[in-house]
């Protein structure tokens, strides 16, 4: 039993760092820091640079295009990215899509869609969730009656995030309304943004964001060969996606980050007369965090070492369950010490988030101002993907058989 | 990066399993509990013949040369099992201060008498206003010749009651809080001047005030630099630290087992109660509390290799805050789901509690290592 790193792995951990250190514009890690998400042109423009170095899709074998790393390396790689902090490849593409077209989707479906994930030309966003279905995602009611060589659309899917920039949805549709149960008689089915009868209205969260956005679908003509898999059996891909992504839930390197930043902000912050760090009940409630984000490191690192033991093989594991609440709790934590930190300053909102004022020199510091936003924000992190109540279910069935 | 155990820590494991699955059931506890030390001197030479109390210990001295590692897989088996012999007093502290402090020939002496089962110790160092801090020592160490007389009263030392030579830390110079000053002595039980009063522990074990007046230590008997002791206790306490971390572990994970097993077969309403998601989301809770404690049972192990005692000390503070806190929950809610069977003697699971509660109070609770986390700046740097 060793927890270090091998000396490969930490020359490894090195060549990420100094291609990041590199690389990445100042502008997309100061606005990364900030807590907002990178600019549809930073992003993409960086998941160009990872393409080029082949870093683009960490988890996909070699013979789809992956760059062949251990889960190890895999989890290096992201705690590398998470802590500079740089833009991770776009998720829904790399990280949710792609690996299930490579599991579910024809030959024809990989060599159309997997190298637009790869290079980061395709932008895609998910329409799982509708008003109607969120924790109970299989009671989904969105639509798609095979009419010849189509399918024809019709419903609605909600809280898609990125959906304004995405060229690509990927869609759970209910192909067979008289199936038995609910599960059986959805189709995984890929749908072009730009096809006619798409609406995509704007959802602006707790923070005077735009990330999400309803999707509304009025007799869209999807074609037969955009179903992934059989039509009727959707709901092994959702299941297969959901459970896929395992250790990256726990965004360690994201709450170190953070961390790191707060005890900075928290050694300038003043506090009675002195810097904030120098109150003990604060740095209680920081060392608290600091040590259930170890444990949750090494639990990480268990399923890590675990997934590197049984190497090509990649089944769901509650395990994910555990490292997603724990994660979310974890950083939501690290949000409410930074609203501490930020006091009155609390009050200010953002001057970015207001287009007339981007110019304008600042009034309090912007740190202190997103500090609210971003804890509002994140209440998200214990709510998709399946909710933490959601994952104790899940816990309670798989784990501990009640 | 490698969680793996080695062939004999395996082995070492399965075997302790074994024999503990075979004569450690709850009834046969029972009895041990009810022997006059308030554990079985059976069961003491059965882990004498497993190794288990040469196990730390050089093979040339004696022992079984095992490390932390080994230590964690002992520590948890016995925890599971609630045991009560005095493994972790003579054993981890004992032991601890023979291996970091007593000159080759002293251990050449003793250890081979810890490994028989024939040699108990105890490590006295709790004072009545002490409470966890091990540097506030107001019994004294005075030089008289080549030795040295102790004056003092220790209080709960763990097996202090029946242990024959007891570890003792006493200022030899400085003020009452002063880091500096600070001795270790080995004192024979049955030395003139050292009187002992038993009592029983509230998980079931026995300990003991310990009353030191002119009590005359022999130069051999001193265990490192009697004028600075404390980086020495301070290295055995984040061994027992350690040990303890992985008992907890071992003891929530019994915990767990009986309130799951009692959720599938206890009917209310016609139903089992496990099928109640408020119980279910509780029983997550704790399994995520114990998988996050077994996560840092495994980085105390690890850390006690770290060369820095600063750094060492800092783990081992995040380590028992995380081990505290979970223990304090699981203990709790354990019980709860069990409603009144719980919190009666003839159920396990309150055994679970009080020795969870016992592991609590000592070498300092989850605030107090929160506290001293936090005074040396946290374990992320800015």
């Amino acid at each position: 039993m060793d927890l270090r790193f091998t000396e490969e792995e930490r020359a490894f951990r090195r060549m990420v760092r100094d291609f990041i250190d590199r690389t990445l514009p100042d502008e997309t890690r100061e606005r990364m820091a900030s807590g907002r998400t990178p600019t549809k042109a930073q992003w993409g423009w960086w998941h160009g640079k990872l393409h080029e170095q082949g870093w683009s899709v960490p988890d996909w074998a070699q013979e789809h295009g992956g760059p062949g790393w251990t889960p190890v390396q895999r989890y290096i790689f992201r705690e590398e990215l998470q802590q500079a902090p740089a833009p991770q490849p776009q998720q829904f593409g790399t990280m949710m899509v792609g690996p299930v077209i490579i599991a579910f989707g024809s030959e024809a479906q990989k060599s159309r869609f997997l190298p637009g994930i790869r290079s980061g030309k395709d932008w895609w966003c998910q329409g799982f969730s509708e008003p109607g279905a969120g924790s109970d995602l299989a009671s989904l009611k969105t639509s798609a009656r095979r009419v010849g060589e189509h399918y024809i659309v019709n419903g609605q899917k909600t809280w898609t995030t990125l959906a304004h920039w995405a060229d690509w949805i990927f869609t759970l549709v209910r192909t067979d309304p008289n199936a038995k149960r609910k599960q059986e008689g959805i189709g995984f089915l890929l749908i072009d943004m730009k096809s006619p009868g798409i609406t995509v209205r704007p959802i602006v969260t707790i923070d005077g964001e735009h990330e999400i956005n309803e999707v509304f679908f009025d007799d869209v003509k999807v074609p037969v060969e955009n179903m992934v898999g059989d039509e009727t059996r959707g709901w092994d891909c959702a299941k297969f996606l959901l459970s896929n992504e395992r250790t990256g839930q726990a965004r360690v390197g994201m709450s170190k980050e953070r961390i790191r930043r707060l005890k900075r902000i928290a050694a300038e912050a003043p506090s009675g007369g002195r810097p904030l760090i120098e109150d003990i009940r604060f740095r209680e409630r920081l060392a608290a965090v600091e040590v259930e984000l170890k444990a949750l490191e090494i639990t990480t690192m268990r399923v890590v070492a675990a997934e590197q033991k049984a190497l090509g093989e990649r089944k769901p594991d509650p395990a994910s369950s555990l490292l997603k609440v724990k994660g979310s709790e974890i950083l939501q934590s690290i949000s409410a010490l930074m609203v501490e930190a930020a006091g009155p300053y609390g009050l200010a909102a953002p001057m970015a988030a207001a287009p007339e004022g981007a110019n304008e020199p600042e009034i309090v510091p912007d740190w202190a101002a997103m500090a609210q936003p971003i804890w509002m924000n994140w209440r998200k992190l214990s709510i998709y993907g399946g909710t933490n109540e959601i994952q104790r279910n899940i816990m309670a069935k798989a784990f501990l058989g009640l | 990066m490698d969680f793996d155990l080695s062939e004999e820590q395996r082995l070492l494991r399965e075997s302790l399993t074994r024999l503990l699955a075979d004569r450690y059931g709850f009834e046969a506890r029972k009895g041990y509990a009810r022997e006059p030390e308030g554990w079985s001197r059976a069961m003491w030479a059965a882990y004498a013949e497993l190794g288990l109390l040469g196990l730390p210990f050089a093979e040339a001295e004696g022992g079984y040369g095992g490390g932390a590692v080994e230590t964690m897989l002992v520590a948890e088996a016995l925890g599971e099992a609630l045991t009560l012999e005095p493994w972790l007093a003579t054993v981890v502290l004992g032991g601890g201060f023979l291996r970091h402090g007593a000159r080759a020939e002293r251990r050449a002496a003793l250890v081979p008498a810890i490994a028989r089962g024939s040699l108990l110790l105890a490590f006295a160092s709790t004072e009545a206003q002490s409470r966890w801090d091990l540097h506030d020592v107001a019994t004294t160490a005075k030089r008289d010749g080549d030795g040295w007389v102790l004056e003092g009263r220790k209080l709960v030392v763990l097996h202090g009651d029946v242990a024959d030579r007891l570890v003792v830390t006493a200022r030899s110079g400085g003020g009452r809080r002063d880091r500096a000053g600070i001795g270790v002595f080995l004192v024979d039980a049955k030395a003139p001047g050292l009187t002992r009063r038993g009592h029983r522990t509230n998980d079931g074990r026995r300990a003991a005030e310990v009353t030191l007046a002119g009590v005359r230590v022999a130069a051999e008997d001193v265990l490192g630099d009697p004028a600075d002791g404390l980086p020495l206790i301070e290295r055995v306490v984040d061994e027992a630290i350690a040990a303890l971390a992985a008992e907890a572990v071992g003891v929530m994970v019994a915990a767990q087992k009986l309130t799951l097993d009692y959720l599938k077969m206890r009917k209310q309403f016609g139903v089992p109660i496990g099928s109640f998601q408020v119980l279910q989301h509780k029983a997550a809770d704790v399994m995520m509390a114990i998988e996050q404690s077994r996560s840092m049972a495994m980085y105390a192990a690890m850390s006690l290799e770290e060369p820095d005692p600063l750094e060492r000390g800092r783990a081992m503070s995040a380590v028992k805050a995380q081990i505290g806190r979970a223990a304090k929950f699981v203990a709790e809610e354990t019980v709860q789901m069990h409603g009144g069977i719980g919190i009666t003697m003839e159920y396990a699971v309150a055994h679970c509690m009080a020795r969870l509660g016992a592991i609590e109070a000592m070498f300092g609770n989850a605030e107090f290592h929160l506290r001293r986390l936090a005074e040396t700046g946290g374990l992320i740097p800015a």
